[in-house]
């Protein structure tokens, strides 16, 4: 388990994380997002020692991340692995080379029959076995990821961390590395973060996320908690909800669909018992982790206000008006 | 008068080519293996290397273009003495390494430098984050990725060392160049000149060449 607590940083006068506190539980694939400039990468770098933090703590399983004692730093960070939007792989390795390149720093021999052994299963795992003498410009964004997830998984880490991992692969490809991602934490049991500003890699694979903003915690929790139905306006603009295009006439009534009921047909319900007439006027459907939740947008008149809130409320779903 | 007739020629031009491959080799290998130090130690400290140290970085920074900027010739004078506290001697081709080397360290210490601050930040911070000791880095990936740009440096070296191994000459040096000029140009004798800047041109090719296609397998 990851905790932080109350960790702040500032580069210069520029205060960059702002008493960030969260649990990472493991097994979990953990989200932080955010738009650009909000924090996450350099959360993410303080995770990994990568970059010090100025007060408060992280500790991992009780130990704490601290980037002054080298010895104990370097041995959490084998207990980290790391991937990249830029992959980051040495361009004179091939495949195998690079991906057995951080047992070298930990002084394992790569050319006994156990470290061959353990090399070419992750090469199998990423399904790159025509591609263990390539070097990485002979290969696709995709594969690069690829290699680079193995390089990561080669010391047997207990967590993996993704900073922005996706944010450079088209979505077909992003989708193929987020299967792995999401097969190496139920296959291995590893506890992964992906740090994104990418809604699709949250709804795909993400438990839990953290929604940062201006280097703070706006809020936590699961996905379509968060989203389906954003009450914050800074969530709201990430999301780019386009609600100015409904009708500026009548009432406009959102309807969430959550998970579980949203196979109630609440809405012809309503539009027989009622004996009212209104319009759909925006319907979203979204994919939280193969779970179907949506939100439709109702027009209706104002006289008829009362009694729509009056059978919504009946119905136990969730609902607001849009003002 | 043998020396000047046809028959003499090939033996000295071949005794020029000899001297000139001597100088050169020598003082290549040598100024690539002292190169190398200053290098390092300016890529470790300079502002995104691994221990910036500002001070050191500056101070090295400074003397690597105050020698950079010290014209040849007047290069090869100012070291005789140390010349002949090193070889024994001030005058021959052994003797003219020792400025052709001096002068090939900043250069080639700037360019090693550069090859290795070329060195994709993104893949450092990797072997960083998997707990690479900063020596490690050095060697594992700073030097391992640099190893093609740095060989294009080392031509570059060359090169310009077959150019100055002719103003070498002068101190006694011998070598193509030298012949060039004291047959060739002193003694109008545009044969000798004609040869020998035919295997100059040669030698710079094939140098190019063997460069070019070491970096394309390297890289």
């Amino acid at each position: 388990m990851i905790e932080i607590s109350h960790v702040r940083k500032s580069f210069q006068d520029l205060e960059v994380l702002k008493d960030i506190s969260l649990m990472i539980g493991d097994r979990e694939i953990y989200g932080i997002v955010g738009q650009s400039g909000a924090g996450k990468s350099t959360l993410l770098r303080c995770i990994n020692g990568l970059e010090p933090y100025d007060s408060g703590s992280i500790t991992v399983d009780g130990a704490r991340v601290d980037s002054r004692d080298k010895a104990a730093l370097r041995n959490m960070q084998k207990r980290m692995g790391m991937i990249f939007q830029s992959f980051n792989l040495l361009e004179r390795l091939d495949v195998y080379d690079n991906i057995a390149l951080p047992m070298k720093f930990w002084g394992i021999k790569t050319k006994t029959e156990e470290s061959r052994k353990k090399i070419e299963e992750l090469i199998r795992l990423v399904g790159l076995e025509e591609k263990i003498h390539a070097k990485p410009r002979e290969l696709s964004g995709g594969q690069k990821q690829r290699v680079a997830i193995a390089r990561a998984l080669v010391l047997d880490p207990q967590f993996l961390l993704c900073d922005e991992a996706t944010s450079a692969l088209d979505p077909e490809i992003t989708k193929g590395i987020l299967s792995l991602l999401q097969k190496i934490n139920r296959e291995m049991g590893i506890t992964i973060i992906v740090v994104t500003h990418q809604m699709e890699v949250v709804k795909q694979i993400c438990s839990k996320v953290a929604f940062l903003h201006g280097g703070s915690v706006l809020c936590e929790g699961r996905p379509e908690e968060l989203f389906i139905r954003p009450s914050l306006p800074e969530i709201k603009s990430f999301l780019r909800d386009s609600s100015d295009l409904l009708p500026k006439t009548g009432v406009n009534i959102q309807i969430f669909f959550m998970g579980e009921d949203s196979g109630e047909p609440v809405v012809t319900q309503m539009a027989r018992e009622l004996g009212k007439d209104f319009s759909i006027c925006w319907a979203k459907l979204e994919d939280f982790r193969e779970n179907v939740y949506g939100s439709l947008v109702l027009n209706v008149e104002e006289t008829d206000r009362e009694a729509v809130s009056r059978f919504l409320q009946s119905k136990n779903v969730a609902w607001e008006v849009l003002e | 008068m043998g020396i000047l007739s046809n028959a003499g020629m090939g033996g000295v031009i071949l005794t020029a080519l000899w001297q000139t491959l001597y100088m050169v080799f020598w003082s290549t290998l040598l100024s690539v293996v002292i190169g190398f130090i200053p290098a390092i130690i300016l890529t470790l400290t300079a502002p995104d290397g691994l221990r910036p140290i500002r001070p050191v970085y500056e101070i090295l920074s400074f003397l690597v273009n105050v020698f950079r900027s010290f014209p040849f010739v007047i290069l090869l004078v100012l070291v005789i003495p140390f010349t002949r506290l090193v070889v024994g001697k001030a005058i021959g081709t052994t003797a003219s390494i020792v400025p052709l080397t001096l002068s090939a360290i900043p250069f080639i210490a700037r360019i090693i430098e550069t090859s290795l601050r070329e060195t994709d930040a993104g893949v450092i911070e990797a072997a960083k984050s998997f707990g690479a000791s900063n020596w490690q880095i050095l060697w594992r990936v700073y030097i391992k990725e640099s190893v093609p740009r740095i060989l294009n440096g080392v031509v570059l070296l060359i090169i310009s060392l077959v150019g100055y191994s002719a103003m070498a000459g002068t101190v006694g040096g011998g070598g193509i160049g030298d012949i060039a000029i004291r047959f060739g140009y002193q003694q109008y004798r545009t044969d000798y000149l004609f040869i020998c800047s035919v295997i100059l041109i040669v030698f710079v090719q094939v140098i190019q060449m063997i460069g070019n296609h070491l970096y394309k397998r390297l890289s």
